[in-house]
């Protein structure tokens, strides 16, 4: 299959491959996909209390497209804020890497890793509130 | 050293300069027709056609007379299964096959299923229309034969064992090394049965079946045997007597040969017939009708010729060549796994999973080798390989498996490259990898719940 220059671009030069501490309460961990089906993403934001996405690193199992769209994924938000970062669609991901059909899927793994990840923060901070109260 | 490699050898070998050359003077002067019997081009053609026939036999240990030329494996296996299955359909309509067999066995077996249902479908409806004495619709089959108990209904019952075209099939399951289990083959097979189409070695796994041991059963039971010979013939021995197969399918891409052209071993003494799917001007003794190809006739002859000349000396290079591949990958890396049997494998075959690394990607990184993946990862379901699967392989393995395929050109130098290549990118994912992470953390992947999509 013939990938595009951006989709081969971010698979031999990856952006923000790492891991950040799990427990660290102003990070928010996404893990999508399953070994069994060929990909899983993992995406790790770290926000700050006022909703800000600081950093982002990601690290994946799957084909060149799904490093790709993680990859794109973690410069996309950085800089963004929770909401603005819940509006990327797999469509933006897939036009951006101009996905061939059959990895369109890739990209619904990179939408569904922000959307997880956020959802992990919420939850993380929702807790520590009710602690705090 | 010149790149990109090759190491796809299961797909297609590289045509040999020393065919290529034999071939040449029948695509220039020697054109002619190799039927036409009343001048010298017609018999050059024809002795050119002979000697290649012969030079077929004698790889496989059988003679001339034996020999069909088709267009290549697929037509070759289909020839085999439908010509048998229409051949002795008064005598039986089962098939007995594996589950890790080539498409072109499983899919012309699933069509000869096919035909039996369509046709016992119809049965169905006739005579429910006999039972209920009047026209009946394909919609109300279902209520119908509610009422009309077809299961114990003697003419039904009649109609239904006579010959439909079709057949039913076994698929038999594979042992954990990918071999078949012969007491299980023997426990399948029926006095219906007609015929047991085992290949001689994997496409993908490179693994050998015990291909005497299932000729003598078949045999011993009076069930023809076909065997898709393909990936072995002209690497390991092969031959029809001492292994008592009855029909097996060549074809010459696989040995160094031009594609496009193959064989049908069909069996003389005890005589096998088949009934032809190409009918036309009777050519190859009326079992495979169509004007002969020429030049790659003789391409396949003389690929055959090399193949048996050097094969054990091509074997022993191969192999050790494969075993520098297998103990450069798994010295570096931790947590692979060689899937198929070891022990009976074809020399030139490495299918190995890097647990973690996905495939597909893995392939991506290491653009300049051509090798294949275990997993159909680019096809539209993203299915991994059922060859795999039925060996029991974890579907996260099956996903991250390579299958190394090494021939007659590959170079040691190559070997080398192609290890400090796959070590390094294998590394580079793992890295990347949440799965080797969490592996490593001592993390059991399985007592994850993971997000089904």
């Amino acid at each position: 299959m013939a990938y595009s220059d951006k989709v081969i671009d971010h698979y031999e030069n990856p952006r923000n491959v790492g891991t950040m501490d799990k427990e660290d309460p102003n990070v928010g961990t996404g893990l999508v996909g399953a070994p069994a089906c060929g990909d899983v993403m993992r995406l790790q934001l770290k926000i700050s209390d006022d909703g800000l996405i600081e950093d982002a690193r990601f690290k994946t199992f799957g084909c060149g497209s799904a490093i790709a769209s993680s990859s794109l994924v973690t410069e996309w938000v950085k800089g963004k804020t929770v909401d603005q970062a819940m509006t990327i669609s797999n469509k933006d991901v897939a036009r951006e890497l101009a996905l061939p059909p059959v990895k369109i899927h890739c990209s619904v793994l990179a939408e569904d890793a922000i959307k997880a990840a956020i959802e992990d923060f919420k939850k993380k901070r929702a807790a520590r509130k009710a602690q705090a109260s | 050293m010149k790149l990109p490699i090759y190491m796809d050898n299961h797909a297609t070998t590289p045509l040999d300069p020393r065919v290529l050359d034999v071939m040449l003077p029948y695509l220039r002067e020697d054109f002619g027709n190799a039927s036409s019997r009343n001048h010298v081009f017609g018999w050059k053609a024809e002795a050119a056609v002979k000697k290649a026939r012969q030079q077929v036999a004698e790889l496989i240990g059988a003679t001339d007379q034996e020999i069909v030329f088709t267009s290549g494996a697929t037509e070759s296996d289909n020839l085999a299964i439908k010509g048998v299955v229409e051949y002795y359909k008064t005598k039986g309509d089962h098939i007995i096959t594996l589950k890790t067999e080539h498409k072109a066995i499983l899919d012309t077996c699933k069509r000869l299923e096919r035909v039996r249902q369509e046709r016992l479908d119809e049965l169905k409806l006739l005579r429910l229309g006999q039972l209920a004495g009047r026209d009946v619709s394909p919609e109300e089959v279902a209520e119908l034969a509610a009422k009309h108990d077809l299961e114990n209904d003697e003419t039904y019952e009649k109609w239904a064992e006579m010959p439909t075209g079709g057949a039913r099939v076994t698929y038999l399951d594979v042992e954990k090394d990918g071999r078949v289990n012969l007491e299980k083959l023997e426990e399948a097979m029926t006095p219906k049965t007609v015929l047991v189409s085992i290949m001689f070695v994997n496409n993908e796994i490179g693994v050998v079946q015990p291909i005497a041991e299932i000729g003598a059963l078949c045999r011993k039971k009076g069930i023809l045997f076909h065997c898709d010979a393909v990936q072995g013939i002209g690497k390991v021995p092969f031959d029809v007597e001492a292994m008592k197969v009855d029909l097996a399918s060549i074809t010459s891409h696989k040995m160094y040969g031009p594609k496009g052209i193959g064989a049908l071993y069909v069996r003389r003494k005890p005589r096998v017939r088949i009934a032809p799917i190409i009918d036309g001007g009777g050519h190859e003794r009326g079992m495979r009708s169509g004007t002969l190809n020429v030049a790659a006739i003789v391409g396949f002859g003389h690929a055959a010729q090399l193949a048996r000349e050097e094969l054990a000396d091509e074997a022993a290079r191969i192999l050790r060549l494969r075993e520098k591949l297998r103990k450069g990958l798994t010295d570096a890396l931790d947590m692979t796994i060689i899937n198929g049997s070891m022990e009976h494998r074809l020399p030139g075959n490495l299918n190995i999973s890097f647990a973690h690394a996905e495939g597909e990607s893995l392939m991506m990184g290491i653009k300049d080798v051509a090798v294949s993946s275990g997993s159909a990862c680019t096809s539209a379901s993203l299915e991994p390989s059922y060859v795999l699967r039925a060996l029991g392989v974890d579907e996260e393995l099956a996903h991250s498996s390579i299958r190394f395929g090494l021939g007659r050109f590959t170079t040691e130098e190559e070997v080398d490259y192609v290890v400090q290549l796959v070590v390094d990118k294998v590394r580079k994912l793992r890295d990347m990898s949440p799965l080797y992470e969490m592996a490593k953390e001592g993390i059991d992947l399985k007592s994850i719940e993971w997000t089904a999509h």
